[in-house]
């Protein structure tokens, strides 16, 4: 016992950081789950739909492939450096979500205050680029060890791209940084929550301030997309022109290892995004619209009925049982939430649910632009983001500077 | 010994065995990486120190923009192993001397300023007195010693023409 509170502090972060791996890699699971569905939908398609209702399992299966797929080295690779670049890749990736707080208030259990973030260093957001920096590495090595011209053209295309946007990416934080003053992200969020006539939203960077930073926005999530190599940035896996790009050499788990790590910088991203721009924990709505505190049980009952309807109507007996079950877990929640008796548990899950749900919102644009955007051609790549995401993030860094001088601190 | 100076030793000996491998690695990709390695214990040594700012910075431009730059040239040139030739005497023995000399007179300095080094973290990890913070290190650079700043500025200005007039000759 004496062991335990000793060291709680230790033993707190740890369970934290299990859990926290826990819970990004099933979302990383789910997200795949769900970019597949809406693109299939976006594509008038089912998506996948075999394994489980819904293809709700559809993740496992494909996780148990990649474990029990031959893993496939192929001759005369730079064994060190192969083995090195997908571990890089994922290691870099899930360190990033440590530094993200998902909500204001701790948890307060046995006398030990648990907040809602692994660290909350006074630099957040610079640890945050400096791992970003670091990632271009997993791609351009895993090309270039790989001893394959596919992956070595797609290694390169890779570097070239993201040096390119990290400059857009980090230029365009700065109007951020320079109404907030601080790099904490937690201090970040806490500077947006002083909005014009009382009105949440109109706190929020992207709205507030001396200068509204939407530019800024645009730059950074442009950027970001074009970072974490996701459509209409994917030019280093163009599969039509490069197989696979960078991973073509790479089967089995390592494979998977890319798979997740670009899932995973998808959520850092979202979260970095909701956190600069739209006000992290923070509710659109003017603090004194208390009834918006039943928004979570408001979606979680009707969801959770229609999921209950669905799964009444579904076709195969396994849907029939399941279904329903998961549906009245989410109504009955929903329903716990709106009791009176629970209703610290309903005021302390108002900024997880404003900042996950904002997150979520993110994520679908990723998926939605990925289902509606033709791929670029590299000299368009290079060009939109030297000529135009470039001089657009100076120009917002002066504007935003020159205004902050006229007006005053927000 | 304490855990912070069991971190440094871990760090610096990373930090010298990444440097001694940066040398002897033949292949320009393996040498470039064991850079990257020193690069990040260095950054970690100034973690230790408590000035998270040039940590950060240390990452974000060592180890972000100026290795990747020298990996994608490696790349791109999909330059090989190196040819050893072998050392000649001449170089050699001045060589030796220079090491010496240059190893001495490292020590002696340290030895000498080891009064200002002794400077040991507090319990929150930062010197006092130090440039720790952004906000310090904004105000020495952007206010205090904004000239000199600026003029280091135009040197890099100045070599980064000069490069493009050199790469620029050959099509004339």
């Amino acid at each position: 016992m004496d062991f335990l509170s000793a060291h709680a502090e230790i033993i707190i972060t740890l369970i934290k950081i299990v859990l926290l791996l826990f819970g990004v890699l099933t979302a990383d699971a789910y997200l795949t789950w769900f970019e597949r569905k809406l693109v299939a939908h976006m594509q008038s398609r089912w998506g996948p739909h075999r394994v489980g209702p819904h293809g709700l399992m559809q993740p496992l299966a494909d996780g148990l492939k990649f474990l029990f797929k031959e893993d496939a080295m192929p001759e005369d690779v730079d064994k060190f450096v192969y083995l090195l670049a997908p571990l890089l890749a994922l290691a870099l990736a899930l360190t990033s979500i440590a530094v993200i707080p998902f909500g204001p208030d701790p948890i307060r259990l046995f006398g030990h205050n648990i907040w809602l973030y692994i660290a909350n260093p006074s630099i957040g957001l610079l640890v945050l680029f400096a791992i970003t920096a670091l990632g271009v590495y997993g791609v351009a090595l895993a090309g270039w060890s790989s001893n394959s011209k596919y992956p070595l053209l797609g290694g390169l295309r890779s570097s070239a791209q993201m040096i390119s946007y990290e400059l857009a990416l980090t230029l365009s934080v700065v109007g951020v940084l320079l109404m907030a003053n601080s790099f904490n992200l937690t201090e970040i969020i806490d500077k947006q929550s002083h909005p014009a006539w009382g009105i949440g939203l109109l706190g929020w960077n992207i709205f507030s301030g001396p200068f509204p930073q939407l530019l800024g926005f645009f730059c950074f999530f442009v950027a970001a997309i074009a970072e974490t190599n996701r459509a209409p940035f994917d030019l280093p896996e163009a599969e039509s022109e490069l197989v696979a790009g960078f991973h073509t050499e790479y089967s089995s788990f390592k494979f998977a290892m890319f798979f997740i790590a670009e899932y995973a910088s998808m959520i850092t991203v979202s979260c970095l995004c909701t956190i600069l721009f739209f006000g992290g924990w923070l509710s659109p709505f003017p603090q004194s619209w208390t009834f918006t505190y039943y928004l979570p049980s408001l979606l979680l009952i009707p969801s959770g009925l229609w999921v209950i309807w669905d799964g009444l109507r579904y076709e195969t007996i396994w849907g029939k049982l399941v279904l329903p079950v998961i549906g009245a877990v989410l109504a009955i929640a929903g329903i716990a939430l709106a009791l009176p008796q629970l209703q610290f548990v309903n005021v302390f899950i108002q900024g997880p649910f404003w900042i996950l749900g904002k997150i979520f919102t993110f994520l679908f644009v990723y998926v939605w632009m990925r289902g509606t955007l033709p791929r670029f051609r590299y000299d368009q790549l290079m060009a939109f983001g030297w000529k135009l995401l470039l001089p657009v993030s100076i120009v917002n860094v002066v504007l935003t500077a020159f205004f902050i001088l006229l007006r005053g601190k927000p | 010994m304490s855990a912070q100076l069991i971190v440094f030793f871990v760090l610096a000996a990373l930090a010298v065995l990444g440097a001694l491998s940066l040398i002897f690695q033949k292949h320009p990709i393996h040498s470039a990486l064991s850079l990257i390695v020193v690069m990040v214990a260095l950054a970690g040594l100034y973690l230790l120190m408590g000035a998270e700012f040039v940590a950060a910075v240390q990452i974000i431009v060592y180890g972000g923009a100026i290795m990747v730059l020298f990996v994608f040239v490696i790349m791109l040139l999909n330059a090989g192993l190196e040819e050893h030739t072998s050392i000649s005497k001449m170089a050699g023995f001045p060589g030796i001397l220079l090491a010496i000399a240059l190893t001495g007179f490292i020590a002696a300095t340290v030895a000498r300023s080891a009064g200002t080094f002794a400077q040991i973290p507090d319990s929150t990890g930062k010197i006092s007195g130090g440039l720790s913070s952004t906000h310090d290190i904004s105000t020495a650079i952007f206010k205090t010693f904004v000239y000199p700043f600026e003029l280091t500025s135009f040197l890099i200005l100045i070599a980064i023409l000069g490069a493009i007039v050199l790469a620029h000759r050959e099509k004339h």
